[in-house]
């Protein structure tokens, strides 16, 4: 049974990927990559890979198509159409892709318990995790203890490529003659929104309090950090859509967003350092308490926390920069 | 009992695949985008809540089943804001909606 | 045919893989580009959840009366791959506006002649 609805909802995924690739009008082909990211999170789901389901649901059908929206309202929103398809670049994808083809003919199938993936390293974080990390969520436990120094290198990532969006679009255009002209729409646009305004008070502190509770539930179930930071400023961008972004500035200044930014990915480290000084290696939050399993828990606590801030507010200085920048 | 409950929630689940069914046949086959919204708006609300009343008989009593209850809640109250925000910026960017001329009634 | 039920997944993901990279290579328009690119990413995601998925399991969640989990290590990395991506693409896009911004188009044909007349 789950293999009808997996073939079913790729097939789906495959007609959505060539939607995408025929159609000119940007605007509906960044709506049609949302609907490509809801799909691949039900597909994610039905592969039993629920933390990841859950994270490319936030990410990709709700940032992702945020930050695309706010890029073609910059820019253009039609492609120039081609006269013919490319068939040189057509003829190098079919070779590419039937080469790889090729190349699965040695996979094992799928969902195959004899796989070489499932033997060695997998089967045992399965086994000793329960006892020595205790924490029921086993992505948790291998994200944030057995390959905590990977996750720590992708927030730096991420914190980077943060730092290269502030420094591409951080200072507006063509400051003084704004400043009187943008007073008006933003009151004309609020007007148009009461409906929006209204609902969105109802909700945004349920999304707020929703991302917190992913944040610390993320041991037990699927969550965590990564998830919760997503959630988070998905509350936030709903805010400054609706109330416009002069508003959601000076709820959350600036100064307070970049700095929370670099103090997420400091508590992360931090922790590292601090079970550093406590007699253990980096990272090995064994040494933060006196029993392990306590100490493990503190330390998966905290770096979950560093991740979290880190991602939201990384999220929300993004779509502050698109939002704040003028057109041209 | 358990039987009744049983097939109920599978009476449910089909009439709410149909409806959701025929909203995308909807979405595809009528001529104007604001009556294309009332099509989307069949699959949001009635096809949707079919659906997850079906889980919910299926789940008994337990915490998916209060899950599912607010899950419901909050389609039913973001999906029609949605559907108005979505119709408003059509009108708002000068889509107007296809009149069809009238003709005379004897 | 046990060869196509059990391969399909991998066959979706490297149909996937292909579109994106057609869009990439063929399309004119940078913002075209940058959604090939993420739907590339996103077939990879694919390739190694797929891979990571065992037979009769559940989700890598501790539970009552689940003995068989499938394999936790492919949803660590491709967890963190998601978000890694998204905030790259945004550096994508970011530079995307700053091109439009100095140049007046995001066409590539139209950005190579400006380029090459002087």
């Amino acid at each position: 049974m789950i293999h009808v609805v997996d073939m079913t909802l790729l097939a789906f995924l495959a007609l959505v990927a060539i939607a995408v690739t025929r159609m000119t009008n940007l605007f509906a082909t960044s709506v049609l990559t949302g609907v490509y990211s809801l799909l691949m999170a039900c597909i994610f789901t039905v592969l039993d890979a629920v933390d990841v389901a859950f994270t490319e649901a936030a990410v990709g059908a709700g940032i992702s198509t945020v930050l695309f929206l706010a890029t073609l309202s910059l820019t253009t929103q039609r492609e120039k159409p081609q006269r013919s398809p490319n068939w040189k670049a057509l003829c190098v994808a079919l070779l590419t892709g039937g080469a790889l083809v090729y190349g699965t003919f040695d996979m094992p199938h799928f969902g195959d318990p004899q796989a070489p993936v499932h033997q060695h390293v997998g089967p045992h974080y399965i086994g000793v995790s329960p006892t020595q990390i205790g924490v029921p969520n086993m992505v948790t436990s291998v994200l944030a203890s057995y390959r905590g120094y990977d996750t720590l290198g992708e927030t730096a990532v991420i914190f980077t490529a943060c730092m290269a969006v502030l420094l591409l679009l951080q200072h507006e255009k063509r400051r003084d003659e704004q400043s009187t002209v943008e007073k008006k729409p933003d009151k004309e646009a609020m007007e148009h929104a009461i409906i929006l305004r209204v609902q969105s008070k109802f909700f945004i502190p349920l999304i707020l309090l929703f991302g917190l509770y992913v944040q610390f539930h993320g041991d037990f179930g699927p969550g965590g950090g990564f998830q919760a930071g997503v959630i988070f400023a998905a509350g936030i961008i709903l805010y400054s859509l609706v109330n416009g972004l002069d508003k959601a500035r000076q709820i959350i200044p600036p100064n307070v967003l970049h700095g929370l930014v670099a103090f997420g990915l400091l508590l992360y480290a931090g922790t590292g350092l601090a079970s550093l000084f406590m007699d253990g290696n980096f990272l090995q939050y064994r040494a933060l308490a006196e029993e392990a399993t306590h100490g493990e828990h503190i330390g998966i606590l905290l770096i979950e926390l560093g991740v979290g801030i880190t991602v939201a507010t990384v999220m929300t200085s993004m779509f502050f920069s698109f939002s704040g920048r003028r057109r041209s | 009992m358990d039987l009744i409950v049983y097939y109920a929630s599978w009476a449910l689940l089909l009439c709410g695949a149909f409806l959701c069914a025929i909203g995308g046949l909807g979405i595809l086959r009528l001529p104007d985008f604001y009556s294309r919204q009332h099509a989307a708006g069949i699959t949001d609300t009635l096809g949707s809540a079919f659906v997850l009343i079906g889980l919910m008989l299926q789940s008994g009593f337990s915490l998916n089943a209060a899950k599912l209850v607010m899950i419901l809640i909050f389609l039913i109250l973001t999906s029609p804001v949605a559907t108005h925000a979505i119709a408003q910026a059509a009108r708002q960017s000068g889509l107007e909606p296809k009149v069809v001329a009238e003709e005379d009634e004897a | 045919m046990s060869d196509a039920l059990g391969l399909y997944n991998y066959w979706i993901a490297i149909f996937l893989m292909m579109v994106g990279f057609y869009n990439v290579i063929a399309s004119g328009n940078l913002v075209k580009k940058l959604i090939g690119l993420s739907i590339f990413q996103t077939s990879v995601f694919l390739l190694y959840i797929t891979m990571g998925k065992v037979k009769d399991g559940t989700a890598p969640i501790l539970g009552d009366g689940y003995d068989t989990f499938s394999n936790p290590l492919p949803h660590v990395l491709i967890l963190t791959a998601i978000v890694v991506g998204i905030a790259t693409t945004a550096v994508g896009l970011a530079l995307v506006v700053r091109i439009q911004e100095h140049f007046g188009t995001i066409e590539e044909d139209e950005l190579i002649a400006q380029e090459d007349s002087p």
